[in-house]
């Protein structure tokens, strides 16, 4: 009897120190991403600014400790990037899926975020539907329509009245075509012609004649980030288009800093719209950006740092909220309509889509000092994203 | 209806010249050394990588970075030929396969290490960018300045391989290496010149690509499809063949974006197809 009641203790001894180290144990976040192949560069920014958050704020929220598994999907592969959610979920005992730059992968992901009801946090992929795939996902980046919608119906307030849109033939061009479309339609816009280039178009002369030959007072343009918003520039400014005569706008990869340095006088007057500049004037974003320059050797953060760093900055405010508890329900309760200030100004997460409300600012192409800024001139304040509003009626 | 015609016209020919810059190297070492060399970009990309490098670091001017992005690319070229590709000369196409698109993964990473994944930034200088405007037809300087580089280095390269003794030698190598080399030709070193040649013609092209088409890790892939197209279009060592070759895709791919963009990127495969169909050896060519 004695024997048993020790054994019997000990066993609970054992039991509740198991359950208290657990308690303890580290929160394991997997990071699913494109480090290599040809978006490796966006994959870069964002974990630049995961490890920049960790090393400012720390590496333990609530007590405990935060780890980080980094996975590699090397592009657009959804399968790729649903079986490493399943390993990272299974094999790795994840308590968080992170990242997300592409939105294939995204949403196949979002399937093992609704079955083993794991909190998954997107930091890039902007199609509007990628937050319906699974009831505890949160967005922290942006929508595609969130920015063209409401610059379609901006440019009608900006006067324009005839406008040809040219975009990539892919998912988020056709969302971009869409929800500018959508935007300056409604607003009593005329939609005089469009175009589909392939994704990857290396010469884009005939597409600008075609829109030239039709005379339109404004042409909006979406092209993937990397190489090509340079190579359109240029060539908007070969075939004579003025962008301070005919508006010329896109969405704000068209005018980043490396398209801005290649394409130089040609992109003056370019007017885009976006959610992130780091030259954007707040206190927090200065700080934020001084910060980025001195980790990574000059680097200026860009919409993938801005998504990872305020990714992160919701984990850890909600891991803070459920005193470090990481199962779904509690997490997700935690991050809908959590609102902060963030380098790009105020943000909050919907609580009925789990998606991002936030600024849209319209900017400009100026010289600044002798050098090419996008300069914010004008902004919608506390947009949702369009589509899932409409979806909900 | 004209001005847009000359202009889609043009346009495409300066595409198509691009084009070619970009090949002319893959149908020397592919076309006249029969080596499958999928690594060709990857020596334009490293050639884009010492004009972007030479003019961003120390200011060289645009001009001047040229010929280096040539002798660059041709020395890498010559060890690695020493190194790896002189072992494979007889081996299977497939054994080259293999050996090639392994150097241009190692070549991509090896430039996402040392230039980082973000594309690199390139401005011209003042005196090529623009266009000027001709009977109400846009001619974009840098791509009259790519035409008559491009029509330059066809003529000089079939003066040198047709009429030279060297190009007589590599010729003779080519067809028939036993044979030469009984003659007394250094094939060996005939090779090795010639491979640089190539390799040095992709550097250049890269170089003349980039600032049209931009500069990143993943250019050794992207430009890939197009260079195979024009060589086996043109036809296997036809320098003059790849000039006709790359004339008639730009053309035709410029051409079908203009009129048909609902077709677009599609239009070049389909005359790569018909081509071929029409002629398996390319335009002009002999085997």
């Amino acid at each position: 009897m004695h024997r048993i009641l020790v054994t019997l203790g000990s066993l609970v001894a054992t039991l509740f120190l198991a359950s208290t180290a657990h308690a303890q144990g580290a929160i394991k976040i997997g990071l699913i991403m494109p480090y290599s192949g040809q978006f490796a560069d966006t994959a870069t920014q964002m974990d630049n600014a995961i490890k920049l958050y960790v090393k400012q704020k720390g590496d333990s929220v609530a007590g405990r400790k935060i780890e980080f598994i980094r996975k590699d999907t090397g592009g657009i592969a959804p399968d790729v990037a649903k079986r490493l959610a399943q390993e990272l979920v299974v094999r790795d005992n994840v308590d968080i899926l992170a990242g997300f730059v592409l939105t294939p992968n995204a949403m196949a992901a979002g399937d093992v975020s609704t079955e083993a009801k794991k909190f998954m946090v997107v930091m890039n992929a902007a199609t509007a539907i990628v937050t319906t795939k699974s009831p505890y996902m949160v967005r922290t980046s942006v929508t595609i329509p969130q920015l063209n919608e409401t610059f379609g119906a901006w440019a009608y307030r900006s006067g324009a009245r005839k406008v040809y849109t040219m975009v990539s033939d892919y998912g988020p061009g056709h969302d971009a075509e869409g929800g500018f479309q959508r935007g300056f339609k409604e607003a009593g816009g005329d939609i005089i012609g469009s175009v589909r280039y392939p994704v990857a178009n290396p010469d884009f002369s005939a597409f600008v004649q075609r829109a030239k030959d039709v005379n339109p007072d404004g042409i909006f343009v979406f092209v993937p980030g990397g190489v090509q918003p340079a190579a359109l520039g240029k060539t908007l400014a070969e075939r004579g288009i003025d962008p301070r005569k005919t508006r010329v706008m896109g969405q704000g990869e068209l005018t980043d800093d490396n398209a801005l340095k290649s394409m130089g006088d040609a992109g003056l007057g370019i007017i885009t719209v976006f959610h992130y500049d780091y030259n954007h004037n707040s206190a927090m974003n200065r700080e934020f950006v001084k910060a980025y320059n001195e980790a990574y050797g000059g680097r200026n953060p860009d919409l993938f740092s801005i998504g990872g760093w305020d990714g992160m900055h919701l984990i850890y405010e909600a891991l803070k909220k459920t005193g470090g508890k990481t199962d779904a329900e509690s997490l997700i309760a935690a991050a809908k309509g959590m609102r902060w200030e963030s380098p790009r100004g105020p943000i909050s997460i919907d609580p009925e889509t789990r998606d991002i409300v936030q600024t849209v600012y319209i900017r400009r192409v100026e010289k600044v000092g002798g050098a090419l800024r996008n300069v914010e001139f004008d902004k919608v304040e506390n947009v949702k994203d369009p589509v899932k509003a409409r979806m909900k009626k | 209806m004209i001005g847009p015609l000359f202009g889609v016209l043009f346009d495409g020919f300066a595409y198509g010249m691009l084009l070619f810059l970009l090949s002319v190297g893959l149908s020397v070492t592919l076309g006249m050394m029969n080596f499958v060399n999928l690594a060709h970009c990857s020596f334009a990309m490293l050639g884009g990588y010492v004009t972007v490098t030479l003019m961003n670091r120390l200011g060289w001017p645009f001009l001047a970075t040229l010929p280096a992005a040539f002798v660059a690319a041709a020395a890498v070229s010559v060890v690695l030929e020493r190194l790896l590709y002189r072992r494979l000369y007889r081996a299977s196409d497939l054994d080259q396969c293999l050996l090639t698109i392994g150097i241009v993964f190692v070549s991509i990473a090896v430039a996402a290490y040392i230039f980082g994944t973000v594309q690199q930034p390139m401005q011209l200088p003042a005196y090529l960018q623009g266009s000027i405007v001709v009977m109400g037809v846009n001619f974009a300087v840098y791509r009259l300045f790519l035409v008559g580089t491009a029509l330059a280095i066809t003529v000089i390269l079939v003066a040198a391989l047709e009429y030279t003794r060297f190009g007589a030698q590599v010729r003779a190598a080519v067809d028939n290496q036993r044979m030469a080399r009984g003659l007394g030709i250094n094939v060996e070193g005939a090779f090795a010149v010639t491979f640089a040649l190539g390799s040095g013609l992709a550097g250049l092209g890269g170089a003349l690509a980039i600032p049209m088409v931009g500069l990143d890790p993943s250019f050794a892939f992207a430009y890939l499809i197009y260079v195979l197209i024009v060589v086996s279009v043109g036809g296997l060592a036809s320098i003059g063949g790849s000039f006709a070759a790359a004339a008639l895709l730009g053309i035709s791919d410029m051409a079908g974006k203009y009129y048909v963009p609902q077709l677009g990127a599609f239009l070049i495969y389909l005359v790569m197809v018909g081509l071929l169909m029409w002629r398996p050896a390319g335009l002009f060519g002999k085997r």
